[in-house]
């Protein structure tokens, strides 16, 4: 993965607080490139990365983490007869990185139909970095038996179905929200989760940055395909108060950003097959792509947490440019 | 008449006709003593047609052509029917002996949704 300092695609650097900034990301939404911003305990601040003396300052709490999604074990067609081969493409990315990651958030399809083999060949790729691995599940991990397969498999006993942890001073919460969809609806958090969600912030400070991951996206990316969650609202009015907010998901096969109040969204690549941008295809399956281009729409992010002057960057790497 | 007007005059009854033939093709599916259609094709993420009328005591038979698993489960409580995940080219039947209204849905893609009338 790229150097964050010198490879990060960052845009003209803004010097004004506030609206300007919040226009600039808004109307980064389908940009696709890795953008970056300043945390001041918590609070968001002005600068983008810009290459200066404060972004090569290493600060010893620093640390990154890579985001992997949707690695489909299991699926076989076009475009992507071997998503075992790729998933493992991107794992040798985040092992011969030049930065070790603290650990790696799985935000779910970890495989394509719930199969014990599928799971086991995923986690097997995935576990050889040596780094701890944090899921959550997606639609397609619990096809069968409520997902039961699946949380026996990747849930600690004494956790439920969601967790939060923390490292360095960040809160980090993973949430599931494809259990008991409803008919007509969209992913689904549910009262339980919410209210575990209530009590798992109440006990933190408006200055914790917090990160939330979860297979499908908690803002409305595309209804109409699904790509929303039915009582995400609830789960962000719990979350306003906090300074620095960043979600991430997966489900979509595409990197996709929007900025809501201090509440940072960020759709991550596939490691097994894209998915067309919203409206532009008859429906939300794999796209058809041809093969040399199939690992320029593949990929995993790298996520960097510097405390005080600290910049928190999103970059999302492609397996082939 | 001019030419132009002439031409609109034809689209038109052309239309009518054409609306006429539709009504006509439709109308077989809601008639008790015609067999109907009994197929729903799973396509882009959709069913196809999302709203079917059988008699009582038809099969229907629901078809994935998508590259994505998709389930077929009854929106109510409780649940009448529910399919396990049909992966590429699978299918899943159900036979509907009492009339009814049956709303169903994909679990996996719950905004995919049909409904049944079983008269």
């Amino acid at each position: 993965m790229p150097d964050l300092d010198t490879s990060a695609v960052s845009p003209e650097p803004l010097t004004e607080h506030g609206a300007r900034r919040r226009t600039a990301l808004t109307c980064m939404a389908w940009a696709g490139a890795g953008m970056l911003w300043t945390l001041n305990g918590g609070v968001p601040g002005s600068k983008l990365i810009g290459g200066t003396a404060q972004a090569a300052e290493v600060d010893r709490h620093a640390f990154s983490f890579v985001q992997i999604s949707d690695s489909h074990i299991g699926f076989s067609k076009d475009p992507n007869l071997d998503p075992t081969s790729t998933l493992q493409e991107a794992v040798d990315k985040i092992r011969t990185n030049k930065e070790k990651p603290k650990f790696i958030i799985h935000t779910g399809d970890i495989s394509h139909l719930s199969k014990p083999d599928q799971f086991d060949t995923a986690t097997q790729i995935i576990q050889s970095t040596g780094l701890d691995v944090h899921y959550v599940p997606g639609e397609h991990d619990v096809l069968v038996d409520d997902g039961n397969s699946y949380f026996e498999r990747f849930s600690k006993p004494s956790v439920p179905k969601w967790y939060s942890f923390d490292q360095s001073g960040v809160h980090f919460i993973g949430l599931t929200n494809v259990l008991d969809l409803r008919g007509g609806g969209l992913g689904f958090l549910g009262d339980e989760q919410l209210a575990w969600l209530q009590q798992d912030l109440h006990a933190r400070t408006s200055s914790t940055p917090i990160v939330v991951f979860a297979h499908i996206p908690l803002w409305s990316l595309y209804p109409q395909w699904g790509w929303g969650t039915d009582d995400s609202a609830r789960a962000l009015t719990l979350m306003k108060r906090f300074g620095s907010v960043t979600v991430l998901n997966g489900h979509v096969h595409q990197v996709a950003q929007k900025v809501e109040g201090e509440i940072s969204f960020y759709s991550a690549l596939s490691t097994a097959f894209p998915q067309p941008a919203p409206g532009t295809a008859a429906g939300p399956g794999p796209m058809k792509v041809p093969a040399d281009q199939l690992r320029k729409m593949l990929g995993v992010r790298s996520v960097k947490y510097v405390p005080g002057k600290a910049q928190l960057a999103v970059v999302d790497t492609r397996l082939s440019v | 008449m001019t030419m132009p007007d002439l031409g609109r005059a034809l689209v038109a009854r052309t239309m009518a006709a054409m609306c006429f033939a539709m009504a006509l093709a439709a109308a077989p599916a809601f008639a008790a003593d015609t067999k109907p259609a009994t197929t729903i094709v799973i396509d882009n993420f959709s069913f196809s047609p999302a709203q079917l009328s059988v008699a009582a005591g038809s099969t229907v038979t629901w078809e994935n052509h998508d590259d994505m698993p998709h389930t077929i489960v009854n929106d109510a409580t409780p649940r009448e029917f529910k399919s396990a995940p049909l992966d590429s080219g699978e299918h899943f039947s159900q036979t509907f002996s009492k009339p009814g209204t049956y709303k169903y849905f994909c679990s996996i893609h719950p905004h995919m949704t049909g409904t049944i009338v079983v008269k």
